[in-house]
């Protein structure tokens, strides 16, 4: 055992003041304290959060933590939401089910990310974790009902099943009948991503019977509306509910039905779902709208003023997501009725449109911004902005912790003065010290990333498009935005000056990505060499990357630290910058 | 300046990968949003006018930043409002891990559809007869019926067979020759 002094505790004690301590920051931080708590804290660490799959390996985290209870891994890099990573990149989590299955028996929680997830590792899941109780798939692909029936007929203990934003080959919607009848401690359930056409009612409807502590339901939207009523009667206790497609004709016994049943959910806090809805049944929810919480329409085709009446009704509500059919008008309301208001997402109804089908521009922000004291956390789509409704924003919202603009042409200036928009998101950086998460758009010169780089320190992710001017912007960002994780850009000017003069930055930063910018093959190479912690990626789906010039600027680079050297699981199109590429394509 | 030629290469157009649906072709800049000046202005005003646009706007990968759930889902709504006809099946083939979907409206008969069948997952369908069925071949496409049965494709006259596909599957082996023996 090791050495004690007068003045050390006992593990035991330790162990039990450890157990006390749940973010990572603060474990890691009393990891490095000495030895002896390294070893304590690493055999008593129950929850590990892996940022990026391809840092570190399986084995290693094994080799560190035995005895991990809740696994939580990210894949791919957040740009492949938007299609910008070719399928087959990797983002593979069998190696990781494979080495846990034996190092983690009593597993109880995996939480998987921008993941590649095959039947294959959901059949292993279904084997190896007895215990499993939380399963959740967010943004996932690669496996299908199949894999999911594995999961229904052997997790036992399963409390939460979330398949959010997965792609799901739905081969067949009986998976749900592999939940046997004894099964019943379903709290969370979210299928809102399957589009089987025969999700099997009857074992939903039997499963949601038999289960008194299912808490969260979402559906998909195959569920028609008449089949809700019954449903919601079975459940509720419900708190959070997901409907299918809230469009049919309007009967009076299907409304009735419906308005009894939400009245009946006395604790429904957040509603979503509304897929094609029709004003018509709408009212139907009214009897809960008062205490909701979080309300997402944002599949909801419904345009003012039914949806501006809906809005209107829930003053509650901290959570808003919606289409831009809500239009400034709309906003206003919300600015007016809910006060409470933490998070609003407007999304575009017709992102592609040359010409604004909507009357939503930076008014409404700014009414929002005005009227919502507790905003923190935005993302809008719009197709105008002005600096001075940014400096507005910015000064009614110094607690922003998320801020995300996205202007539908990319380009576009102040609408009023036809100046860059340096001036406003400088106004957003300067005055919103907490801010963690920030996405520019619009017009914009090297100026706005000196302002990032002065003013944003506690930013933890960027994202760039079609921004800057030269190497300098980049370079304001790397090396002043001291709490920078991820960076991610598309379409900007930046070459190899600004990366190569700040390598050793990228080795503090969890990733960096970069595509149709100006990086040339050379630089890459040479920080392949000289950063052997770096995993220097270059994509490319024309060919091998040494078929070019060392000048000739790479398609997509992706560039993270990790201390498993680099991975062996890449398509033909992607290739690793090390000492060895060299060699390696002779 | 180097300004100016980083700049030019940050809008220089450049072709899609293959593979990707739409070619990654800089979007013309909305002209009456902006002035045409040269000349710098202020800090370091950038004319954005001199990259060449093309005259209509094309669609950016990536751009805007739409999941693509989100995409699809509302464009499925749409799709059913306006067209009110698209009639989509989903396709599998034993075998073969992905499905695929096809909308069975755009298709004008059976040679026409497996045809497509024949490209999309690279193998090739035998000779059909209405007594012996597809023969020639390991694979035949068969598709379920509104009434749950399985049906060889082809056994039906087209415009009853598309309004009572609910799914299509390309059998292979012995549990295909059932199929065909069988008859209807």
């Amino acid at each position: 055992m090791q050495k004690k002094t007068a003045y050390s505790f006992p593990d035991e004690i330790l162990e039990h003041v450890f157990s006390f301590i749940q973010s990572d920051k603060d474990r890691n931080a009393a990891s490095v304290v000495c030895k002896s708590w390294y070893e304590i804290e690493r055999w008593c660490r129950r929850k590990v959060f892996v940022g990026n799959c391809y840092a570190v390996s399986p084995t290693m985290v094994i080799r560190r933590f035995p005895d991990i209870r809740s696994i939580e891994l990210k894949g791919k890099p957040h740009f492949a939401d938007f299609n910008l990573v070719p399928d087959g990149w990797g983002g593979y989590v069998l190696p990781w089910i494979s080495k846990m299955a034996g190092a983690y028996p009593w597993l109880e929680e995996i939480r998987l990310k921008r993941m590649v997830v095959t039947d294959e590792s959901l059949e292993l899941v279904a084997k190896s974790f007895t215990n499993l109780q939380v399963l959740v798939l967010f943004s996932c692909e690669g496996f299908s009902t199949d894999g999911l029936a594995a999961i229904a007929a052997g997790c036992k203990n399963l409390r939460e099943l979330d398949l959010r934003d997965s792609e799901v080959d739905d081969l067949s919607g009986h998976w749900l009948n592999h939940f046997p009848d004894t099964y019943t401690s379903l709290v969370s359930l979210n299928i809102s991503c399957l589009g089987s056409d025969d999700v099997s009612f009857s074992a939903l409807e039997r499963l949601v019977g038999r289960c008194p502590n299912l808490r969260r339901l979402l559906l998909n939207r195959e569920v028609p509306l008449d089949k809700i009523a019954n449903l919601l009667s079975r459940a509720p206790q419900l708190i959070e509910f997901g409907t299918g497609t809230y469009a049919a004709e309007l009967r009076s016994d299907v409304y009735s039905n419906l308005v009894e049943a939400f009245c009946n959910c006395k604790e429904l806090k957040s509603l979503s779902g509304f897929w094609d809805a029709v004003p018509a049944y709408l009212p139907v929810i009214y009897s809960v709208c008062s205490r909701l919480t979080s309300l997402n329409l944002s599949y909801a085709p419904i345009q003012n003023p039914d949806l501006t009446k809906l809005v209107s009704q829930c003053p509650s509500l901290q959570r808003m997501l919606v289409l831009d059919y809500i239009e400034d008008s709309g906003l206003e309301v919300l600015a007016s009725s809910c006060k409470d208001l933490q998070e609003l997402r407007v999304f575009p109804s017709d992102p592609f449109g040359e010409e604004p089908n909507v009357s939503l521009t930076e008014k409404g922000l700014v009414a929002v911004s005005s009227g919502c004291p507790k905003l923190q956390s935005v993302l809008y789509f719009c197709r105008q902005m002005s600096n001075a409704a940014l400096v507005t924003i910015a000064q009614n919202c110094p607690n922003f912790t998320r801020f995300r603009l996205c202007l539908l042409d990319p380009k576009i200036a102040d609408y009023r003065t036809l100046q860059p928009l340096d001036v406003g998101f400088g106004a957003i950086v300067e005055h919103c010290k907490d801010l963690r998460r920030l996405s520019l758009s619009g017009l914009l010169t090297d100026c706005v990333f000196e302002y990032i780089g002065m003013h944003a320190k506690k930013l933890e992710m960027l994202s760039v498009a079609f921004a800057g001017e030269s190497d300098l912007a980049l370079h304001h960002v790397l090396s002043g935005c001291e709490s920078l994780r991820k960076l991610e850009i598309m379409n900007c000017p930046f070459g190899d000056k600004a990366l190569l003069a700040n390598a050793a930055k990228l080795e503090t930063m969890r990733s960096l990505w970069m595509s149709s910018c100006s990086v040339s093959l050379g630089a890459c190479k040479m920080l392949g060499q000289k950063m052997p912690r770096l995993n220097i990626e270059v994509m490319d789906e024309k060919g091998p990357p040494d078929s070019r010039a060392e000048s000739d600027p790479v398609d997509k680079l992706y560039i993270y630290r990790s201390v498993a050297g680099p991975r062996f699981d890449m398509p033909p199109f992607v290739w690793t910058m090390d000492e060895d590429f060299a060699s390696e394509l002779s | 300046m180097e300004n100016s030629v980083a700049y030019e290469k940050a809008t220089e157009l450049r072709l899609g990968l293959p593979g990707i649906d739409e070619p990654a072709v800089l979007s013309s800049v909305k002209n009456n949003k902006r002035p045409l000046h040269d000349e710098k202005s202020g800090e370091n005003g950038k004319s954005a006018q001199n990259e060449t646009a093309p005259p209509s706007k094309a669609q950016i990968v990536g751009w805007p930043p739409v999941q693509s759930y989100r995409k699809n889902n509302f464009q499925q709504a749409k799709k059913s409002e306006s067209e009110c006809g698209g009639i989509y099946v989903k396709v599998s083939m034993d075998g073969a891990p992905y499905l695929r979907k096809i909308d069975l409206k755009v298709y004008k008969g059976y040679p026409e559809l497996l045809q497509v069948l024949e490209n999309m997952f690279k193998f090739t369908i035998g000779e059909y007869s209405e007594r012996e069925g597809y023969k020639g071949s390991d694979y035949e496409p068969t598709y379920e019926d509104k009434d749950g049965d399985w049906m060889l494709v082809g056994d039906v006259p087209w415009e009853m067979f598309i309004t009572s596909c609910k799914r299509l599957r390309i059998m292979k082996g012995s549990e295909a020759r059932g199929l065909s023996c069988s008859g209807v």
